[in-house]
């Protein structure tokens, strides 16, 4: 069965940038619509179109190799070129996944969380976010990243906002992320700048070819790659620039947190990926030492100290926000290894962790719906009220914590097996130690669930008010995913196993 | 030694802009000085992408272009679409005029609507903040902050 | 009653126009030289935002309707999309202007000069609504308190 000629050839060969386009035009087209039920209905069309079309290209991409698609008609390096290869269409394919499953739980929380006449604004800052998004993968092109990081930014920036009507904190929140967000974005224009400066182009295939012509550069390289890779890191949260995090995601709609938790802490750390492993080699001193010592310790540092301070939180939001920063140094982790089984194992993480993620604040927007829970203590007797959506949060939360038969153990165990076939024992032991703390403070939501009795309403324990139908599909939808990818049901877990494994292989030059 | 300053100076400039704005977007607890801080650091980058556009001795880069000869004038900018290396050789037997390095304007326009946007969605939150809570210096928002999430309710 | 702003209102009733016409000029020339859709969509959304200043809020929201404006700024976005579009209608890439006219160079003109007018009509308006939701945060003031 060849699914692949299902799909017209047109949508095949300008598939890179009509996945960018269609979301951008719609966006403009569903700011100015008139009620909000169209305004959905676009963003849903809009997502699950895009959805299908990575789907092909991801299917394109394994059976005929990398594709190149030149904007314009001008060939690259003068022209701006979108490259699918296999590195970015998983993540392509991710990020679309997680736009359809938000919108459908989009329904009815943003009729709970925003107001009317705000809500086709509020789509349409979705659909930039996700153009933004899906161009940041797509682009082969150095500026053009920094101009989509900077519109899915500022569509985030406002998204994040928007939850003011629910929480005020989310205003504070997102000036917050907004000024911190612009200094990460204006480090990279000036390594990009640098990175100018020393090979007079910016399309990323020349530029790495230069650089390995220059067999690394000179200073400007260097200076140029620090600067690249401490504006990524503030996107992607790396450890001391990750402060933005906890606000944004504990306050702003909760359709937002779970796009933003599953996709742009992502898409920065893709561009990490590509950015160090195919503009930069390895093989250069001071990438190496960067990958080393300071993406390794930054991560390790991240994993200990932020999971430490999820265990003291007492919002729950606030719990799983630090708990994305924790992960995140998993995948630096990984990342820094600079091994094919330590770079399989950390892009496996970042697939992973998006679907984990994503349910677990699924089901703390439905728990916000139904009862108004935002912190940890009133969590007691959830489990009785709330059956399913309590029963999502806990095979999330153990995947989290790395449970077998879960996705959460799959990649963490990758993960180990690489570090201890590099021989570092240490990053063994700090895995494991923040596995512990991660049964910590997700037992600790687990244990007032499930063991504690349900808060009395009007002098009676309050009743089973189960969440609704359009919030439990896309909940179980990927809870069932991460079940799926961990017992390997269907081959689920290998497809995913072999996408990161051809993703690592491409990093590091031996295939495609 | 001064001969070098005397060259680079644009370096330097760049340098100084470049520390003041992130000064004042550490140092100061009112939102706007943080804007105008932010202001300050988006401007000393692109003034580093400006100034290093410029050929000692290059002309503007303004293709002079009669009506008549378009088809002819318009040649290198085909040519340039197929190959590189046959733009280079065209380029090398053709023009005779040196031109400034105009590709650093058209990324500096670009990063300048962003800086307008970002600025724009910046003062709006403070104007929305001022009305919330009714300040707009950081540590009275933040004390006002802490008791809200201490004792969850409004002040 | 006499005008307090007689000669404000006088000049910039001369001057408003040219700015406008300025900003056309700036669109037009950016084929040729230093201009183009951003730095025409500023100066004629300044344009506008002086006649607000001057003749007040109000008065400026007559002349351009805030609906007018949320509409102006789709169609920008739309026309430059537009643009795209039509050229893989016609069988090119996205943006690939060459495949609009006759031969390559001409294709180029027209295909620049539609997006650039894209660009003129969502900065002009994206401007002008930005100036609209901060101007009508506050009530405005009478005409001799300024």
């Amino acid at each position: 069965m060849d699914i692949l000629s299902l799909f017209p050839a047109w949508l095949l060969e300008q598939g890179p940038a009509f996945i960018i386009v269609l979301p951008l035009l719609m966006g403009a087209i569903t700011a100015i619509l008139p009620s909000r039920k169209p305004a959905w209905w676009a963003a849903l069309i809009v997502t699950l179109l895009c959805t299908a079309t990575a789907f092909g290209l991801l299917l394109q991409v394994y059976s005929e190799g990398a594709s190149l698609y030149t904007m314009g008609g001008w060939d690259p390096p003068h022209g701006i070129s979108l490259v699918i290869d296999a590195l970015s269409a998983p993540v392509l394919l991710l990020i679309a996944a997680m736009a359809v499953v938000t919108v459908i739980y989009a329904m009815p929380a943003t009729i709970a969380e925003v107001e009317p006449k705000k809500r086709a604004p509020f789509y349409a800052a979705f659909l930039l976010c996700f153009a933004g998004l899906m161009g940041m993968v797509v682009t082969g092109d150095a500026f053009n990243v920094f101009v989509f990081l900077e519109v899915s930014s500022i569509s985030t920036y406002a998204l994040v906002a928007m939850g003011a009507a629910r929480d005020r904190r989310a205003l504070a929140a997102a000036y917050n992320y907004l000024i911190m967000g612009s200094i990460g974005a204006t480090f990279f224009v000036i390594g990009l700048g640098f990175m100018y400066m020393e090979t007079g182009t910016l399309n990323m295939a020349d530029m790495s070819r230069i650089l390995a012509d220059l067999d690394g550069g000179s200073r400007v390289a260097k200076v140029g790659f620090g600067f690249i890779i401490i504006g990524l890191g503030l996107k992607l949260a790396m450890f001391p620039l990750h402060t933005w995090l906890p606000g944004a995601y504990a306050y702003s709609p909760t359709k937002v947190t779970v796009f933003l938790a599953s996709t742009a802490t992502k898409a920065a750390l893709y561009l990490l990926l590509r950015f160090t492993f195919t503009v930069f080699d390895p093989s250069f001193d001071y990438v190496g030492i960067v990958l080393k010592y300071i993406l390794i310790g930054v991560g390790v540092f991240g994993m200990i100290f932020a999971s430490l301070q999820a265990i003291f939180q007492t919002d729950a939001r606030r719990t799983l926000a630090y708990s994305s920063v924790a992960q995140v140094g998993y995948m630096l982790l990984g990342i820094g290894l600079a091994t094919a089984a330590g770079l399989a194992a950390g892009y496996l993480h970042l697939l992973n962790h998006a679907i984990i993620k994503g349910g677990l604040f699924l089901a703390m927007g439905a728990f916000w719906y139904r009862f108004g829970i935002t912190r940890i203590e009133d969590f007691s007797g959830l489990s009785k009220t709330m059956p399913w959506t309590m029963g999502a949060f806990m095979i999330s939360g153990l995947s989290l914590i790395g449970v077998p038969f879960t996705a959460g153990f799959v990649s963490k165990v990758n993960l180990t097996i690489a570090a201890a076939d590099k021989g570092w024992w240490w990053a063994v032991a700090v895995i494991v130690i923040t596995s512990v703390l991660a049964i910590i403070y997700i037992g600790r939501i687990l244990l007032a669930a499930y063991f504690g009795s349900p808060p009395l309403i009007d002098g009676e324990p309050a009743k089973k008010n189960e969440a609704p139908l359009m919030m439990l599909v896309p909940m179980w939808v990927l809870t069932l995913m991460s079940i799926a990818i961990g017992s390997n049901i269907l081959g689920v877990g290998d497809n995913f196993v072999m996408a990161s494994e051809r993703a690592a292989a491409l990093l590091l030059g031996t295939g495609g | 030694m001064f001969s070098v300053i005397f060259e680079q100076y644009n370096y330097g400039i760049v340098i100084i802009l470049m520390m003041t704005g992130l000064y004042v977007v550490f140092a100061s607890r009112n939102l706007i000085k943080k804007l105008v801080g932010l202001s300050i650091f988006q401007t000393s980058v692109f003034l580093l992408y400006i100034t290093i556009g410029k050929v000692a001795g290059g002309q503007p880069p303004i293709v002079s272009e009669s009506h008549g000869e378009d088809h002819a004038s318009l040649e290198p900018v085909l040519v340039a679409a197929g190959n590189a290396k046959e733009a280079a050789a065209y380029g090398a037997g053709h023009s005779d005029v040196l031109y400034s390095n105009p590709l650093p304007h058209v990324l500096i326009l670009t990063a300048i609507v962003v800086g307008v946007a970002t600025l724009a969605i910046g003062l709006s939150l403070v104007v929305r903040i001022r009305e919330v809570y009714g300040t707009i210096e950081e540590d009275d928002i933040n004390a006002l902050d802490y008791r809200y999430n201490l004792e969850g309710i409004e002040d | 009653m006499r005008d307090p702003h007689v000669i404000l209102r006088v000049v910039s009733k001369f001057l408003i126009p040219f700015i406008a016409l300025f900003a056309f000029y700036v669109q037009f020339h950016g084929d040729f030289g230093p201009g183009g859709g951003f730095q025409a969509g500023v100066i004629l959304a300044a344009s506008v935002i002086l006649y607000a200043l001057i003749f007040g809020l109000e008065a400026a929201k007559k002349a351009f309707p805030p609906s007018w404006i949320r509409i102006g700024m789709t169609l920008g976005v739309l026309l430059y999309g537009g643009t795209g579009v039509v050229t893989w209608i016609l069988g090119g890439d996205f943006l690939s202007y060459g495949v609009l006219a006759h031969d390559a160079a001409h294709g180029q003109h027209y295909g620049i000069i539609a997006i650039e007018l894209g660009v003129l009509c969502a900065v002009a308006t994206v401007m002008i609504a930005i100036f609209y939701a901060f101007g009508s945060r506050q009530p405005e003031p009478d005409e001799e308190d300024w």
